[in-house]
């Protein structure tokens, strides 16, 4: 394929680097350098895709990030990406995009009939016809509007790309290197300020590359590549192009999406396809242009109607011609420019002026060059249906109502400009009220709320002069604030064309007898009719005219539409636009990969992953490992084609019946150091501390103030001042903060420091009847018989060389010890214990069977401790002190938590002693009941008990203490499960424990 | 995101600490006889402010201070900070 749409020389592509891409399933060529969209429009392709809702043909509108038609379905590498604006998404080897929102094909496209039906699908459509009947919506309505509708699809696979996050503090950031932002970064440069300078598209300069104008006696886009290369050298600058500030939050900080890879066939290794930054400035300078404003007439979406400053782009940044017979519809001196860049390149276009009169340099210059100019005429409607093929035009009366005798004019493009309209959406995120400035029809930025200056045409200053003036001013004086340095930095001599004043006018009115649709929202297909729908059935306010019709809702988020909506509400209704008031303006600016904003945070990187010294040792034994928080423990220890069930069972047998090791280096360990640390833990838990001796550990259990248990554990008396705590692995943090919150905050007074110590211990629990042989062999020079080292004694040793502390303590409800050594110690201590231990025919074994062991004990865990339990739900009544006072102990108080049938732990076995329980199956009285049956209880854990051979489970039920004996029924809904059950006591094994203690 | 002056490290992103809820709470003393509707206040019952709040929070991924912070619940901007021992004037 030929590009019969570039012209000879000219534009910033590199000619010498041609790109084959595939659109549509066809094969084209460009350049290095041009966008996909420039590309095919140097190809003659302006047909893209088809609108959301009348399936409508729909070309290129914009150059950039206003664009609001030309969304692609990209596909690189194997990869798909939906919601791409071919204008943004640069040229490379090998690019495949398709079009979106059309089926079978964008040529022939099924949902086009609704542009016939349209009168069925004007504003409210959705609300008012897919409402009922509610079953239709599942069945009928949602799958109809999914596959005739949406931007794209959204890839089913995994995504391979690597995305970053990155956080950074400034003085300045600028957003935006037009010629504002280039001019106060300059300034705040040179003072010695750290300045971020942020640009969107590839190339830096903005309006300068397209402009024709003179700084310092160089064309705007030397000057401008000047500055970058000055900026780019210095240490206090970073300038970054292919990056989007999108969002303003609070106390100034922004963030900005980096385009890393997006420009390449593939992503480099070990480089993200996006960085997204999160950036603190101290203060903001918003330098993000202005967007050309359309002018409303019929059929104006017709492919081949564009902005008029895109077409300009395109010919002077790209080197295309979006036509070859253009014809120009201005309210201001901007079509102008765009003529006349038409004829340099030896094509005539035609200019219709909405202005009665209008003289200015610009207008005087394409008199000069011989353009054909018609004043006070107007575009009544594009014809053609793929592409322009002609225009209707006409004369229009002063007063802009009546229009004179329709004429039909060739062209193959119309470039539209209705004024400009600042991009205010930065200033608006961060709080801005902003204000209605007449002269421009447009908002600009009023006050600040937050530390944010707006510059040049985003503030509604148009002249290059005035923008270069402030720009350097305020970047100067903003920096000197930050700095102390004050360097003055003369201000170029500018040669810029003066521009004439535009005309208000932006909405061509209907022919007689002619219904054309004229379009607001080109994306969401919102038509002036719409709106009108809209205020006919009362919606008053801005905010309801725009859910109602979807006016500037769609990924554009209204960036070419939103005034053109609101002067027609004001028209309307009779009011002024400024009374009217816009939408809120919310981040993001423009669309943001969902992959960018998780960034590394994907899959085993959502958390990070914490291992125990012992891990390697457990991997290479055949481990299976299970999350617990943010641990990997062993779940249990596969030998041969062993499953989950019968390793577990031969685990917790081995414990029963001689000795096991399982590694608990995850419990959280806190050290609690002070004159005042008996106090403490005296407040914090239930039960008495103050006469615990030293070398001795007790069980605690604590409460929140709200008297719900909070967590449980044992903590050891170490020396007279000195105490290690233990916590469940999964309340580790929270206890700490607990501590911390009594210690600095409500108890100043007491004299004690707490610190974790999770990661200074590995910790092996060694449990079962030949526990104490073992512990003996392992220290040979301790004595650790039941009275050298009695149940819940502690005692330091020597193992092989290595200080161990020695806790007679059992989770298993066995003869049991836990012994810890510093971390760097664990795996060594583990592999003793292994080598030692065969003679008594250790195993290892994981959580599964801990939770058996500890279930079939009643013991409970943090499937009991659930945050909705207190202590006598959990049958640890025992250890509430009536003595003394503790956190939480004032709301035991309470009519609920004191109430005769109040909920409480027991033991439940199947009548089949068969079938397994569902953990989480309620228990109640009456299978045949109606539903909602009454729930008594539910079932917290299960386990099949390796004493009784028979399936187990604990279940909190209500009334629980007075229901033992009882037959209920267990009822799993979920795993579809009716279980006649008898309610035993939760001390299934060992009633009396008498183990613990032998 | 919230910058907050933590008065241990100076200013720090809102990421690194945790929220305690209103720091205008007083915790009634130990083995003191207190009615069910004052224990009711003290566990329960906040006024969630619009507006001017002091309010706890622990640097938690610093100096694991816990601070209090003069916010307004409405627009964020926070006036002052506070050590956990400093009065609030
Ligand atoms: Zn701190």
């Amino acid at each position: 394929m030929t590009q019969a749409f570039r012209i000879g020389n000219g534009g910033l592509v590199n000619r010498d680097k041609k790109l084959s891409f595939k659109f549509n399933g066809k094969t084209y060529f460009g350049y290095e350098g041009d966008t996909l969209a420039s590309a095919l429009l140097a190809n003659g392709v302006h047909l893209v895709g088809r609108s959301f809702k009348y399936h409508r043909p729909r070309g290129f509108f914009g150059a950039g990030v206003d664009e609001p038609y030309a969304i692609v379905q990209l596909y690189r590498n194997g990869e798909t990406e939906p919601n791409i604006k071919a204008t943004e998404q640069e040229l490379f080897e090998g690019l495949e995009a398709k079009s979106v929102n059309c089926w079978p094909s964008v040529n022939f496209d099924i949902g086009a009939i609704n542009n016939f039906l349209k009168i069925f699908l004007p504003a409210g459509f959705y609300y008012k016809t897919f409402m009922w009947p509610k079953s239709f919506w599942y069945r009928l309505y949602e799958p109809f509007i999914r596959k005739a509708a949406g931007l794209g699809v959204a890839s089913t696979k995994h995504d391979n790309e690597r995305y970053e996050h990155k956080y950074e503090y400034c003085d300045l950031l600028i957003a935006g290197s037009g010629p504002s932002g280039l001019s106060s970064a300059y300034a705040a440069a040179k003072n010695g300020a750290r300045v971020i300078l942020a640009e969107d598209k590839p190339r830096f300069g903005g309006s300068l590359l397209t402009s024709d104008v003179n700084i310092g006696n160089q064309s705007g886009k030397d000057w401008a590549d000047g500055i970058i290369a000055e900026l780019k050298t210095m240490p206090n600058v970073v300038v970054k192009n292919r990056s989007q500030i999108f969002g303003y939050y609070d106390h100034n900080m922004l963030v900005m999406s980096e385009k890393v890879s997006d420009h390449l066939p593939k992503t480099k290794k070990y480089h993200p396809n996006k960085r997204l930054w999160y950036i603190r400035a101290k203060e903001v300078l918003i330098s993000s242009g202005s967007i050309e404003r359309p002018i409303v007439f019929g059929n104006n979406d017709t492919p081949g109607v564009m902005l008029s400053s895109a077409a300009k782009e395109y010919l002077k940044v790209y080197g295309v011609l979006v036509g070859k017979n253009p014809l120009i519809f201005t309210n201001n001196d901007s079509g102008y420019e765009t003529a006349i860049e038409f004829k340099k390149h030896g094509v005539d276009p035609i200019v219709l002026d909405s202005r009665k009169h209008s003289t200015s340099e610009i207008i005087d210059e394409a008199k000069n060059l011989g353009i054909n100019i018609k004043n006070s005429y107007v575009v009544v409607a594009a014809q053609g249906y793929k592409k322009v093929k002609s225009a209707e035009i006409a004369s229009i009366s002063d007063d802009k109502k009546q229009l004179g005798k329709i004429e039909s004019i060739n062209c193959d493009c119309i470039c539209v400009s209705g004024f400009w309209t600042p991009t205010i959406h930065l200033a608006s995120q961060s709080g801005n009220k902003t204000e209605f400035k007449e002269e421009i029809d447009a908002f600009i930025p009023g006050q600040s709320k937050q530390n944010e200056t707006t510059l040049g045409a985003a503030n509604g200053v148009f002249s290059l002069e005035e923008t270069l003036k402030t720009s350097f001013a305020t970047g100067s004086e903003l920096s000197k604030k930050i700095t102390e340095n004050d360097n003055e930095i003369a201000i170029p001599n500018v040669v810029e064309k003066k521009s004439s004043q535009h005309d208000k006018f932006w909405c061509v009115p209907l022919p007689k007898g002619k219904n054309y649709k004229r379009f607001l929202d080109f994306q969401n297909d919102v038509a002036v009719s719409d709106v009108e729908i809209a205020l006919r059935e009362g919606y008053r306010s801005i905010e309801h005219v725009k859910r109602y019709t979807t006016l500037g809702m769609a990924t554009d988020q209204g960036k070419t539409s939103n005034l053109n909506g609101l002067q027609l509400v004001s028209e309307i209704e009779n009011k002024v636009v400024p009374a009217v008031g816009h939408t809120t303006f919310r981040p993001p600016y423009t669309p943001v990969s969902i992959g960018a904003i998780v960034g590394r945070e994907v899959g085993k990187h959502s958390k990070p992953t914490r291992k125990s010294p012992m891990h390697l040792w457990h991997k290479k034994n055949n481990a299976v490992f299970v999350d617990a928080g943010v641990w990997l423990r062993p779940r249990y220890y596969k030998k041969g084609n062993e499953t989950l069930f019968e390793a577990s069972k031969r685990e917790a047998k081995n414990v029963r019946n001689n000795v096991g090791v399982c590694d608990v280096t995850t419990l959280g360990k806190i050290d609690v150091k002070g004159p005042d640390a008996a106090e403490l833990l005296n407040r914090v838990y239930t039960n008495a501390w103050l006469k615990l001796p030293v070398g001795k550990a007790r069980y605690g259990v604590m409460l929140r103030e709200d008297g719900i248990v909070m967590d449980d554990g044992t903590t050891t008396r170490i020396s007279e001042n000195h105490y290690h705590m233990t916590t469940t692995t999964a309340q580790a943090a929270n206890v700490l903060s607990h501590l911390e919150y009594y210690l600095q905050l409500v108890w100043p007074e007491l004299d004690v420091n707490v610190v974790s110590t999770t990661e200074q211990w590995a910790g092996a629990a060694i449990a079962g009847p030949k526990s104490r042989d073992l512990l003996q062999k392992l220290f040979p020079n301790s004595d650790v018989s039941n009275d050298g080292l009695p149940f819940m004694g502690y005692m330091e040793g020597n193992l092989f060389g290595i200080k161990a502390k020695i806790f007679r303590i059992s989770f298993s409800g066995e003869l049991a010890y836990e012994v810890n050594v510093e971390s760097d110690h664990g795996n060594f201590m583990w592999e003793k214990i292994i080598e030692v231990g065969k003679e008594f025919n250790i195993q290892p074994y994981g959580t599964e069977a801990l939770s058996t062991l500890r279930i079939e004990m009643g013991h409970v865990a943090g499937s009991e401790l659930d945050g909705r339990t207190i202590p006598y739900d959990n049958a640890l009544e025992g250890l509430v002190s009536k003595k003394k006072d503790f956190i939480g102990k004032r709301s035991l108080q309470r009519s609920a938590f004191t109430a005769e049938n109040r909920q409480r732990i027991v033991g439940v076995v199947p009548l089949d002693k068969q079938t397994s329980i569902p953990e989480g199956s309620h228990l109640v009285k009456d299978d045949k009941a109606p539903l909602p049956n009454p729930k008594l209880g539910h079932i917290s854990a299960s386990c099949w008990s390796v004493e009784y051979d028979n399936p187990f489970s604990l279940a909190i039920l209500k009334d629980g203490k007075n229901m033992i004996g009882q037959k209920l029924f267990a009822m799993s809904p979920l795993k579809n499960k009716v279980i006649p059950v008898e309610i035993v006591s939760s001390h299934y094994v060992d009633p009396k424990g008498e183990r613990v203690r032998s | 995101m919230l910058y907050i002056n933590c008065p241990h490290c100076g200013m720090r992103s809102q990421n690194e600490f945790s929220y305690g809820g209103d720091a205008s709470v007083k915790r009634p003393e130990l083995n003191k006889e207190v009615s069910d509707q004052e224990w009711d206040d003290f566990v329960y019952n906040r006024k969630s402010l619009r507006g001017k709040h002091l309010e706890l929070w622990q640097h938690i991924s610093g100096c694991r201070q816990w601070i209090k912070v003069e916010r307004d619940t409405a627009t964020h901007e926070i006036f002052r900070t506070f050590k956990a021992d400093e009065e609030v004037a």
